[in-house]
């Protein structure tokens, strides 16, 4: 199944997706790396806010490359999201509602997923000018000194995207090689 | 004696860092498309649509394939008749600095492995040099990523683990990295020689174009079932199932202690980049 989402999404949004459906995202996106979680951490510990409305928001592990000039943005597609691990699940707790990246996430990531109802969804790895092209706008909103990790908020539109971890507990990285190793058996 | 300025290798690296970064060797692309053509799941083969399609996007809208613009691998092939008016090294960091400048690639080196500075031009560049008969010099400019960078692995295996171990070991390194390397992945694999050597040669295997298999049958043949394995994962593009996990195997050998087997994959992406040029 295909779903076009708007964000800021609810719980309800993300009901029906399943590990497996596609997913075409459309409105703010932010932008965040290792080094941009551990400073939400810190502004967490110091009981300040994140530099972001969390409800229903999404974040996209991405450091792009230098926009050229007149350029909306550079190369852009996902960061391996597993050294995000140690920060998603406190993000999730607080509302954040879809994780974009690529590649495997930890257990307790997964149970975070469930307990919120949040999604992970994968952008293409290595598909840097596809993923680029669905990018309408790009403003830095806090720690430039970060430079490609610095936190952008971006405006999307049909992002292409696949759900890998779905509300229900599914996870498309082990059910997808499975189907396909249980279709070659018969 | 031949003489070449530092001028002349700065700007052949300058324009190999954008180009490298820019358009796929055509090894690559084929087998790309090659994967296409053969892959039979339908989730994989529309991904594999997709990564065509974000080659074409890069090319025509002069972006970098992939935001990972890499730490910049040198290899020079130094004729051994040619004489360098200049630095050498700093020629080739010029260049570097100098191409991920003027091509707006990604800054992703940082000074110290610990204190995490970023250099903000991409320096140092990693370089390897091979002395060789002649009076030309060959640079090729090898981008390398960390997604999959970070998905390598090496081990000192014993002797009697033979070609099953090394066989084991490279499976196993593929099934452990699953998604995170961005498959299709290519597979760069040393083989004998020392700790420290073995590592150089599964790098410098990914020189090795895809349509290249090694010269002697018997590794050629260990390239094939390595492949016919590591696929046998069904990690599939992405790693959301299917028939095409790697794109291609090159393993490189060279002479080991009588007490070791030295072993190590160097992971690659589907962005397996390299440009060369000859100076």
């Amino acid at each position: 199944m295909q779903y076009k989402l708007t964000t800021p999404v609810t719980r309800e949004d993300l009901a029906p997706l399943r590990a497996g459906d596609t997913v075409l995202l459309s409105g703010v996106v932010y932008t965040a790396r290792d080094a941009a979680h551990k400073r939400m951490m810190e502004l967490l510990d110091k009981g300040e806010p994140l530099p972001f409305p969390v409800e229903g928001s999404a974040l996209y592990y991405v450091g792009p490359t230098p926009e050229r000039p007149g350029e909306v943005i550079g190369s852009a597609g996902p960061t391996t999201s597993g050294r995000m691990d140690a920060y998603s699940p406190r993000l999730l707790d607080l509302g954040q509602a879809i994780m974009i990246g690529k590649g495997a996430r930890n257990q307790a990531v997964k149970d975070t997923v469930v307990r919120n109802g949040a999604v992970y969804l994968a952008a293409l790895g290595g598909a840097g000018a596809l993923m680029a092209a669905s990018v309408q706008k790009l403003e830095v909103i806090c720690w430039e000194d970060l430079g490609c990790e610095a936190v952008r908020r971006l405006e999307v539109e049909d992002m292409p995207l696949t759900v890998i971890l779905d509300p229900h507990g599914g996870d498309l990285y082990q059910s997808g090689p499975a189907a396909y190793l249980n279709s070659q058996k018969g | 004696m031949r003489t070449i300025s530092a001028a002349e290798i700065t700007a052949a690296v300058a324009r190999l860092c954008i180009r490298a970064n820019t358009v796929l060797p055509e090894d690559v692309t084929d087998a790309m498309e090659l994967a296409w053509c053969s892959e039979t799941w339908p989730l994989a083969e529309e991904t594999l649509k997709l990564l065509q399609q974000n080659q074409l996007d890069a090319w025509k809208r002069n972006l970098p394939i992939c935001q990972d613009t890499g730490m910049a691998c040198v290899f020079v092939e130094l004729g051994q008749e040619v004489h360098i008016d200049g630095g050498f090294e700093e020629a080739i960091h010029q260049g570097v600095r100098q191409g991920y400048t003027e091509g707006y690639l990604r800054k992703s080196i940082v000074a110290d492995p610990l204190r995490r500075v970023n250099t903000e031009d991409n320096t140092p560049a990693s370089i390897t040099v091979r002395i060789v008969p002649g009076d030309r010099l060959a640079v090729t400019v090898v981008p390398k990523g960390f997604g999959s960078e970070n998905m390598s692995r090496l081990a000192m295996l014993k002797p009697a683990d033979g070609v099953e171990g090394v066989k084991r070991f490279v499976v196993d390194t593929v099934r452990l990295a699953g998604p995170n390397p961005c498959p299709p992945v290519v597979l760069g694999v040393g083989i004998g020689g020392s700790f420290d050597k073995v590592a150089a040669l599964a790098k410098h295997a990914l020189l090795r174009p895809l349509n290249e298999p090694n010269p002697d049958p018997f590794y050629e043949n260990l390239e094939d079932e390595l492949l016919k394995e590591v696929n046998a994962l069904g990690i599939g593009p992405q790693g959301f199932g299917g028939k095409i996990t790697c794109l291609g195997v090159a393993v490189e050998t060279a002479p080991t202690h009588v007490a070791g087997l030295p072993v190590a994959v160097n992971v690659s992406c589907h962005v397996t980049r390299r440009a060369t040029e000859v100076l």
